[in-house]
């Protein structure tokens, strides 16, 4: 069944608006993946999902409407979101990190979601103490993952978690999502540029172009379709 | 060598209200990324406040204390009412608004308790601790207690707390914070608050040393801003250690540097500023930002 339902979303920056009248159905359970050039509008639908900018239109989050909530209420309803450029906590340890990510919850538990979350990124745990400005790239975007997986939400959202990152670490990264998924069922939202890993993981993908959904079809017949790999996957 | 060690120990005193008085410009910097010039008639305005309610018949103590608690209000209140509509603004026009508000509380000062100068009592009895040959104030023993046990306090709330985490986390980096959860602006009402209430502390120190009067900051502002430009501005522990410093620099070039003595003491500390500014712009303790990409 659909976690997550959009129904005419418009969103932008002042008045310029970014997306028109998107319609997209998240199926629980599922990865998703937004393909899209730069400036088509990807980023901002992760946005105006967590509520980070100004949006209209109809968002069902579990059967509830999300569309006119502050961040803060997004977020404690259980949507989790990893922006572009992780928004590590540079100041703060990588332990406080990972605690702040907890922020919204009553802490019994914490410990052993702590621990659980540290067996998929065991480099956080050899830095635990280290200031989390001073971890490498990859580092941040999985100290940034760990940490929006301590709010143990129903649905994460990822804003190009490959960002400036090198090929191997890349791969690493998304076997350790692949891995999550499999363990946890959890439902992803992913925007990302690099086409083939994230089909390679998805169940689902849309391609976005100028503010508009202009595809959406399986992951495995994307990757098949001949648009798409001229476009996003660089090959004929 | 009594002298030396007397004026080390009066410098420490001194130094310590210093040090309150910095926390509190760096608090609000911290969260901010404003330098609060109004801080020290801020912290002279919770001074009259106890002068006025030990006035009206309430003895020192709890006057303190509920000076010290309506301060923190001020503070929040501050934030509410001015910081925050001018978050969005540019640096001058904040510099301005701020140094307007020093000059309307020192006026208000004047209008409420007149220019002339009263006495408040300090807080400790007049004693001298003995130890041998050497001897130390009560008030100075007590006034480097009463601050050292705010900064474990500090300390506790800031380390070992989740208000303590997600106000370090809301001050660091905003947004991300906003996105764990964590109320941000509430965040930032608490810090200014707390600033608020670290001068308060300070003016109730120095006041009974320097006479209540609406002027009565000016020269430990000038001091406080010396510590806090020393230890480097955002840094907690740069400003206990940068107003420690300050103050026992002060006391040991104003006794043994002749020509400098008490009236041109004050300049020490904006050699200090100067110097620090030349020499280490981000102070001792200043973290410069670690930013990988």
């Amino acid at each position: 069944m659909s976690l997550l339902t959009i129904k005419g979303l418009h969103a932008g920056y002042g008045s310029r608006t970014v997306l028109h009248d998107i319609d997209l159905d998240i199926v629980e359970g599922q990865i998703h993946v937004v393909l899209g050039a730069n400036g088509a509008g990807k980023t901002t639908l992760l946005r105006a999902v967590s509520g980070t900018i100004e949006r209209s239109g109809t968002i069902l989050f579990d059967g509830l409407r999300i569309d006119h909530l502050p961040v803060r209420k997004v977020v404690a309803s259980g949507i989790a979101h990893v922006p572009q450029g992780r928004g590590t906590f540079s100041d703060l340890s990588v332990d406080e990190n990972i605690r702040m990510g907890a922020y919204l919850r009553s802490g019994s538990d914490m410990r052993s979601d702590r621990e659980r979350w540290l067996t998929f990124f065991p480099r956080l745990r050899e830095r635990l103490s280290q200031q989390a400005g001073s971890l490498s790239g990859g580092e941040q975007q999985m100290l940034a993952i760990a940490r929006a997986l301590m709010l143990r939400p129903r649905l994460l959202l990822l804003d190009e978690p490959s960002l400036g990152l090198a090929p191997i670490i890349l791969r690493g990264l998304f076997d350790t999502l692949a891995a999550i998924r499999q363990e946890t069922a959890m439902t992803m939202l992913i925007v990302e540029q690099n086409a083939n890993l994230a089909l390679a993981v998805a169940d689902q993908g849309v391609v976005l172009e100028s503010g508009s959904v202009v595809l959406r079809d399986s992951a495995a017949n994307l990757t098949g379709n001949d648009e798409v790999r001229r476009i996003y996957l660089g090959y004929e | 060598m009594m002298l030396l060690a007397n004026q080390i120990i009066d410098g420490l005193a001194d130094g310590a209200i210093y040090a309150s008085l910095a926390l509190a410009l760096a608090f609000s910097y911290r969260s901010t990324g404003i330098v609060n010039f109004a801080q020290g008639e801020m912290a002279m305005l919770s001074a009259y406040l106890v002068w006025q309610l030990m006035a009206w018949g309430m003895p020192l103590i709890p006057a303190a204390i509920i000076s010290i608690v309506v301060s923190f209000a001020a503070g929040a209140l501050l934030y509410v009412s001015l910081v925050k509509p001018l978050s969005h603004s540019s640096v001058l026009t904040v510099v301005s608004v701020l140094i307007g508000l020093y000059l309307a509380l020192n006026s208000l000062a004047g209008f409420l308790w007149t220019y002339s100068i009263r006495a408040l009592p300090s807080l400790f009895p007049k004693a001298h601790l003995k130890l041998g040959s050497f001897s130390v104030s009560v008030e100075t023993v007590g006034i480097i207690a009463v601050v050292a046990l705010v900064l474990v306090l500090l300390y506790f709330l800031f380390e070992t707390t989740k208000l303590g985490l997600a106000m370090r986390g809301a001050a660091s980096t905003p947004d991300s914070a906003e996105l764990v959860g964590v109320p941000v602006p509430t965040m930032l009402l608490i810090g200014w608050g707390i600033a608020a209430a670290l001068g308060a502390l300070s003016g109730i120190l120095v006041a009974p040393r320097v006479f209540l009067n609406p002027t009565m900051m000016f020269g430990v502002i000038i001091y406080a801003f010396a510590a806090a430009t020393l230890g480097g501005f955002d840094s907690i522990v740069g400003a206990v250690v940068g107003g420690l410093l300050v103050g026992v620099i002060e006391n040991l070039v104003g006794t043994y540097v002749p020509w400098i003595g008490p009236d041109l003491k004050i300049v020490v500390a904006l050699v200090l500023i100067f110097g620090t500014l030349l020499i280490k712009p981000d102070g001792l303790f200043g973290r410069r930002k670690v930013a990988r990409l």
